[in-house]
Order: structure tokens, then C-alpha cells, then sequence
């Protein structure tokens, strides 16, 4: 028998670490399982602008790091692996990692959120020979060359901006006839003079043997397509929460599977709790994040002081 | 316990002519890279019937557009000098392994 844990956290973005620091100072001695991307999405970003107490901005795979230490400095066991299974009908909570299992009373879910891919066969094929959802891993790779970022949100004109740095002309690619993104970043695109607008418009295809060679819109209003010739797409359509592995063990919210929470971080599972963007669908912000890790870390401590009682009236439901 | 090669333009063919050689196209500027590499190290120590590399892509790119990497990290396994697949994106210790096993059937 595995020994029982307090707290096991699952996800390594700034909700999960924040989560660990607040719960190793607790005295919980949590376990956190990073997953397949140790410190989550901000480690796909170069410059965070907007994180307090950085007034010059910080990288954000620095950033982490050094989440990741604070939650390490006070005895965060880290895991870097990623959680399988889990088990929520049974008490304690059972959760498998690499054929291994563990147990634990409470649980913080922390899994965050992952990019989207448009889902062309051709995009699919062609990813990583011009295809791409990094543009701070892979501009670089188009060093003078004409690229295309599909999407209309803060990401896509971060990216957009990025990649002006090396490219040689970016067209933003955006099914609405404008902008989702903040003013701050919309501005900035407007004024560069390599970035242009393709509005109202999808990809449809990626061309390209070898390698992508352009691509095909439709335009959503005269259902006219046309070819775009291109050396890059980046794709920036907004992120999916990760909750596959938790389908049928808690309430997930219909339309696009984000964990649905009740007062404050609590889950439809009793010591079951959520933080950050797989439960959030409205501010999706670090600072949000590692604000919503503390919130679930301070819950699960007072939860936990209250967990014979728990489990005793478990009990006795389960007697009548 | 073997390490990691540290691979170069200059070395490249030379390491990779004889045997599997699997090698870690990666940046120090590329977040995910950053989660590819202790991996890489691991394996590196683990696998018996491969030799394991890394190449800094922005120091040696004749070697990263021969092979046509556009996007990191990308993992490509060589068996005598030709490459045998590859791999984009962040993979896990346990699947390249068993890719490694495959091609050394």
C-alpha cells in the first residue's frame, strides 16, 4: 500500500506552484506532478510584461523556474511525470503515474490549458516543416521569410510582433473583421509596418510537399478562397483545457470541458479542488492563476482539519 | 556512465556514421527545450545500444537545414549516418526508448 499523502497537486503552471508554496509552508508536504510541460505556458513566451513586481519584464521560462524553486525551498516534493489516471470514487484519492500508485486525501487540479491546432490533415503532416504553435521556438527558423499567424487574440499579435523581429512580412490571419486582443498589443500590430491583415478569413489548407509553401483561405463572407504563399503558419486560436483524464470522475462544463467549481476552488468532489486555467475560462491571467493556487491551497488546509469528520459521515450514509 | 554528446557542424557526421545516434535539436532560448533537455539527459545514461546527442541549433545551422528542422526541439534518430525518424516537440524518456529498440531490432 502506497502511503497516504495530504495533498497531491497536479500541474507545475503558476497555479500548481503557488499552490505548493502555500501548502509547503502549511505543513501538508504536497506532492506536485509537473506533467509533459513542466511550468506550463508561459514557458512557450519570452518577454511577460505583465507580471507585478517585474517592472522591466521577466522571460517567462525564468519566471517558472523560479516558481519552481520557491515551491521546492519549502518542501514541494516535485515530480516531473505526468498523471495518468486518477481515481476520485474512492477515499483516499488514488492517482497513477508511470504504472505507479499514489494516495492522497486531497487533491488540487492544476492541469491549465493547452493550444489549439486548427485540425487540417495537411497541418497535421506538416508540423514542424513550417507548421508551428511556438513562434519564440521556431521565428527563428524564418530568418527573411514571409509567414502567416492565424488567430486574432492577444497571443496571435504577441507572436505576430515577435516574428516581425526576424521575418520579412507577417499577415495575420483572422476569421472577424477585428481584433480580440488588448488595445495595448492591437496598437502595436497596427503600427508595424511589417505586419498586414487578412480579415474575415480561415485556413483551409496548408500547401506545401515537404514543406509548407502557403496556405488556402476561404473568406466567411463571399465564401471565396484564394492561396496565400507562405514559408511559416503559426497557429494562435486560443487554448483547450486539460481534463481528458478527469472525463466522468468530476463535473466538467459542457462547451468546452473546463472544470466547473463551486465556492471559490471547491470541485463537484468533496477534497477534490481546482485553480487556474482549466477552471478558468474568463481571465486566464498568471497572476490570476497563481492568485486562484493560493485560494485552493488555503481551502484544501482548512478542508483537511475537517477530514475524520468527512469520512465519518461518509460512513454513515453509506450504513443507511 | 556515458553522457550526452555536445554535437557540432564540424562533428556531426563523424559521431553519428556509426550505429544510433539519437540527437536533440534544441535552443537555449526555446521554453520547451528546456523541458526536452534533463530528458535527453537521462537517456543518454540509460540507453546501452544508442548514443545520445544534443545540437544547439542557433550555433550549427548547416547541420539543422541539412536535416530541414524548422521547429524545436525536434529529435532525430540516425542509424549509420541516415536518418531513420523524427520527432517534433517534447517527447517523454519512456517513448524514445522503445523507438530506439525498434530501430535497433
Amino acid at each position: 500500500m502506497p502511503e497516504t499523502k495530504n495533498l497531491i497537486i497536479i500541474g507545475s503552471g503558476p497555479a500548481g506552484y503557488t499552490a505548493g508554496i502555500y501548502a509547503s509552508r502549511a505543513q501538508l508536504k504536497p506532492i506536485l506532478f509537473t506533467g509533459e510541460e513542466p511550468g506550463g505556458q508561459l514557458t512557450w513566451t519570452t518577454e511577460v510584461e505583465n507580471y507585478p513586481g517585474f517592472p522591466e519584464g521577466v522571460q517567462g521560462p525564468k519566471l517558472m523556474q523560479e516558481f519552481r524553486k520557491q515551491a521546492e525551498k519549502f518542501g514541494t516534493e516535485i515530480i516531473d511525470a505526468k498523471v495518468d489516471k486518477v481515481d476520485f470514487r474512492v477515499r483516499p484519492f488514488k492517482v497513477w503515474s508511470a504504472d505507479k500508485e499514489y494516495q492522497s486525501r486531497a487533491i488540487i487540479i492544476a492541469t491549465g490549458a493547452s493550444a489549439n491546432w486548427i485540425g487540417l490533415p495537411n497541418e497535421t503532416r506538416l508540423k514542424g516543416h513550417g507548421v508551428s504553435s511556438c513562434a519564440t521556438c521556431d521565428g527563428f527558423f524564418f530568418k527573411d521569410k514571409d509567414v502567416v499567424v492565424v488567430g486574432g487574440g492577444d497571443v496571435a499579435l504577441e507572436d505576430a510582433n515577435f516574428l516581425t523581429k526576424v521575418t520579412k512580412s507577417v499577415k495575420i490571419i483572422h476569421r472577424r473583421d477585428c481584433l480580440r486582443g488588448s488595445e495595448f498589443l492591437q496598437k502595436r500590430a497596427r503600427e508595424n509596418k511589417k505586419i498586414s491583415f487578412v480579415w474575415n478569413s480561415e485556413v483551409v489548407d496548408v500547401l506545401g510537399e515537404k514543406k509548407v509553401s502557403g496556405v488556402r483561405v476561404k473568406n466567411n463572407q463571399t465564401n471565396e478562397e484564394s492561396d496565400i504563399a507562405c514559408d511559416g503558419m503559426f497557429v494562435a486560436i486560443g487554448h483547450h483545457p486539460n481534463t481528458e483524464i478527469f472525463k466522468g470522475q468530476i463535473e466538467l462544463e459542457d462547451k468546452a470541458g473546463y472544470i466547473v467549481v463551486h465556492d471559490d476552488t471547491r470541485t463537484t468532489v468533496e477534497g477534490v479542488f481546482a485553480a487556474g486555467d482549466v477552471a478558468d475560462f474568463k481571465y486566464r491571467q498568471a497572476v490570476t492563476a497563481a492568485g486562484m493556487g493560493c485560494e485552493a491551497a488555503i481551502d484544501v488546509e482548512k478542508w483537511l482539519e475537517n477530514y475524520e469528520k468527512v469520512i465519518a459521515k461518509e460512513a454513515d450514509k453509506k450504513n443507511c | 556512465m556515458p553522457q550526452e554528446l555536445t554535437l557540432t557542424d564540424q562533428n556531426f557526421k563523424d559521431e553519428i556514421k556509426q550505429g544510433i545516434t539519437l540527437v536533440d535539436f534544441w535552443a537555449p532560448w526555446c521554453g520547451p527545450c528546456q523541458q526536452q533537455g534533463p530528458i535527453i539527459e537521462e537517456l543518454a545514461k540509460e540507453v546501452e545500444n544508442a548514443k545520445v546527442g544534443k545540437l544547439n541549433v542557433d550555433n550549427n545551422q548547416i547541420t539543422a537545414q541539412e536535416f530541414g528542422v524548422m521547429s524545436i526541439p525536434t529529435l532525430i534518430i540516425f542509424k549509420d549516418g541516415n536518418p531513420i525518424e523524427t520527432l517534433v516537440g517534447v517527447h517523454q524518456k519512456e517513448d524514445l526508448k522503445k523507438k530506439i529498440q525498434d530501430i535497433a531490432k
